[in-house]
């Protein structure tokens, strides 16, 4: 069963890891929706 | 016209006080979990004056040991005390805090820092005899305010406290009674600010070796904002910093970009210089109270000192070509632009692999790189991982892809073109700028040709975009004064049509 | 975790139901990884937050865990995350995040 497809997907992504936009991209690519994305920052 | 950089200066004032009361982890703390088991332990993991002297990436950051010695040294560092615990160095100093406090009220123009008589009496003459702080700055100390007036502005006046070991010896007003901009904290946080910032621009005017008349112009590249409620960041704080610094024919602004404003800022400092509009132009930053303590709560988890005690600060000064300095090669700038995305890929190529493809450069050409300089016993224990290493494999990784070096070379490239951070998480103070004053050093002895630094900053923190942002410029070897090779193309030419025509008179009056 | 993303995953539960969220983390290492996690599954451990003893209980992974790449377009992939394999270490991110999902999650099947 997809983890993604259809969900509603929420993004914490990573200044020094992986940014939360670049996550979103692929997470819509899955046919997830991407309902928040945003990036921490521990710098 | 080239620029150079002639000038560094880099300072740290120990703030573990300041970070107790005023870093927001601990703040937001007092309000969310004011009984949590946190507060209660941090206290018990706060280091010494002695401490943070004997700690190695301080000793680095001030320049008394090279990032290489530091790179030999195993990580963690904390439990390591360093041979060398100068309070100075060949880049600036470390200040204690009783000191950086009076700093503080010497550099208030509005009477909002009120000292502690007694404070002042026992310390100000310590601060007087710091060779960077000339008696200009020394006889704009106050006199002090008695103990029991501090404590009652603290408690009924909503005056922020100072502290330094644990008591109260002054407080920072607020500026108005009803603006938030000009609340205590903000006052507190900028004018620690400003001290610090003064501190970055005296000592890299004395280690140039620079008249303080000569500076035409200074650009703050913080990450604070000074003004009132109808113009909340309004500015000016490198005017303000350098009306205390004695920097009279100096006029300057600010530049903001997060973590990325220092290598914005000195981009456009050497543009200024290069164009002829300033011949000297000074940029600088001091450190952000706000950060002290911002990890604290992995730092205490783990059993460490809290290692975010330390206010950082530094300046740098460019001046016009002579022909000795390292030079800011201005047709090597990486830029992070609106369609460049926020894919780390995408970040570092555009930083790092496409301003050297645009002049013929390979990555293994340049000798050093200094992006993000946090210094890792910080971040590792905090989940940030070791920064500067994830951007050196970064960098590693696209050299394996374009081919500049074999994949097993990686480990080798990062040895050899990369460094270890050393700086504090103060935001703009650690990206890219704290090497500049080692890479100064090595340039001028032979060691490297070229260094680039690369500042990055997180927009997206204030809210008003998503957006990444970077840029990167290169320091190089002086090339020879007006050895320019445009200007010199274009002099030539002038100068054979000059003699062609002057032949040409010639010919002309032997015919007639 | 900051404690505005806490506010907004919980009400992002409440309002889709705590089935139909899927929290993806971007975190640099392992440790940091297992801790997001925590946060959304059993509660806040740094107990700052406003997912302080809540158990969400949600699904999450790291963008880089092989259960969610295989679902992604691959070239997106390769062009917005793949270079990072080489930085980060996968193996122990993916270690951490099985470990809180066996324990944590209420929605894997």
């Amino acid at each position: 069963m997809s983890v993604l497809a259809d969900k509603k997907v929420v993004i914490i992504g990573d200044r020094d890891g992986i940014p939360g936009q670049a996550i979103a991209a692929c997470a819509e690519s899955a046919g997830a929706e991407v309902v928040f994305s945003s990036t921490e920052c521990f710098v | 016209m080239k620029s150079v950089i002639k000038g560094t200066g880099y300072i740290l004032a120990h703030g573990p006080d300041m970070m107790l009361h005023n870093g927001t982890t601990q703040t937001i703390e007092r309000i969310v979990n004011p009984d949590g088991e946190y507060l209660k332990q941090l206290p018990d993991h706060i280091r010494s004056f002695e401490d943070v002297l004997a700690y190695y990436p301080n000793q680095v950051y001030i320049g008394n040991v090279a990032p290489e010695e530091l790179a030999e040294v195993p990580q963690p560092w904390y439990d390591k005390a360093c041979p060398v615990n100068e309070r100075y160095g060949r880049f600036g100093q470390i200040m204690p805090q009783e000191e950086f406090l009076l700093l503080m009220d010497a550099c208030d123009v509005f009477d909002l820092v009120r000292m502690d008589t007694e404070f002042v009496s026992e310390y100000k003459d310590k601060l007087a005899d710091d060779p960077i702080v000339d008696s200009s700055i020394a006889e704009r100390m106050s006199a002090g305010t008695d103990p029991k007036e501090v404590a009652r502005l603290v408690e009924e006046d909503g005056a922020e406290g100072l502290y330094h070991n644990g008591r109260l010896v002054g407080c920072v007003l607020r500026a108005h009674d009803i603006d938030p901009s000009l609340s205590a904290h903000v006052m507190l946080e900028n004018i620690a600010y400003k001290a610090s910032c003064v501190l970055a621009l005296l000592t890299a005017v004395s280690n140039g070796g620079i008249d303080k008349d000569e500076i035409e112009y200074v650009i703050d590249c913080s990450e604070e904002a000074c003004g009132d409620m109808n113009q909340r960041g309004g500015g000016n704080f490198a005017k303000s910093a350098a009306e205390i610094a004695g920097l009279n024919n100096a006029t300057g602004s600010d530049c903001r970009g997060f973590c990325a404003a220092p290598a914005h800022a000195i981009v456009e400092a050497a543009a200024l210089v290069a164009s002829g509009a300033y011949r000297t132009v000074a940029v600088t930053a001091g450190g952000a109270t706000a950060k002290l303590g911002m990890n604290g709560k992995d730092h205490v988890r783990k059993g460490l000192p809290v290692l975010e005690d330390m206010l950082g600060g530094f300046a740098v000064i460019i001046t016009a070509d002579d022909g000795i300095n390292p030079e800011i090669n201005l047709s090597i700038l990486g830029r992070h632009t609106v369609g460049t995305g926020s894919a780390p890929q995408a970040v570092i190529s555009a930083l790092v692999t496409e301003p050297l493809e645009r002049n013929g450069l390979k990555i293994t050409d340049i000798d050093k790189y200094s992006p993000e300089m946090q210094n890792p016993d910080i971040t590792k224990p905090a989940g940030a991982g070791d920064v500067a290493l994830a951007n050196y494999k970064m960098i590693g990784a696209l050299a394996v892809k374009q081919g500049d070096i074999e994949k097993k070379a990686l480990a080798e490239f990062i040895a050899e073109h990369g460094l270890v951070g050393w700086a504090p998480t103060q935001g703009h103070i650690p990206s890219g700028v704290p090497y500049i004053g080692f890479a100064c050093d090595d340039i001028l002895s032979g060691r490297i040709k070229r260094a680039m630094i690369i500042g990055k900053g997180s927009l997206f923190l204030g809210r008003m975009t998503n957006l990444f942002d970077g840029v990167s410029f290169v320091i190089q070897a002086n090339t020879g004064k007006d050895k320019d090779a445009k200007a010199n193309e274009s002099e030539i030419r002038k100068m054979i049509a000059e003699s062609m025509s002057k032949l040409a008179e010639t010919l002309l009056a032997d015919e007639e | 975790m900051d404690l505005e993303n806490q506010r907004r995953v919980k009400e992002f539960a409440q309002q889709y139901g705590p089935e139909n969220v899927v929290v993806l983390l971007g975190a640099a290492e392992g440790e940091a990884s297992g801790l997001a996690a925590e946060t959304v599954t059993n509660g806040d451990p740094t107990y700052a937050g406003p997912l302080t003893g809540v158990q969400l209980g949600l699904t999450v992974y790291h963008v880089c865990e092989p259960e969610v790449k295989q679902e992604f377009d691959p070239d997106i992939y390769d062009r917005q995350v793949s270079m990072m394999e080489m930085v980060l270490d996968v193996e122990d991110i993916t270690k951490e995040m099985s470990a809180i999902r066996d324990e944590y999650c209420k929605y894997i099947h």
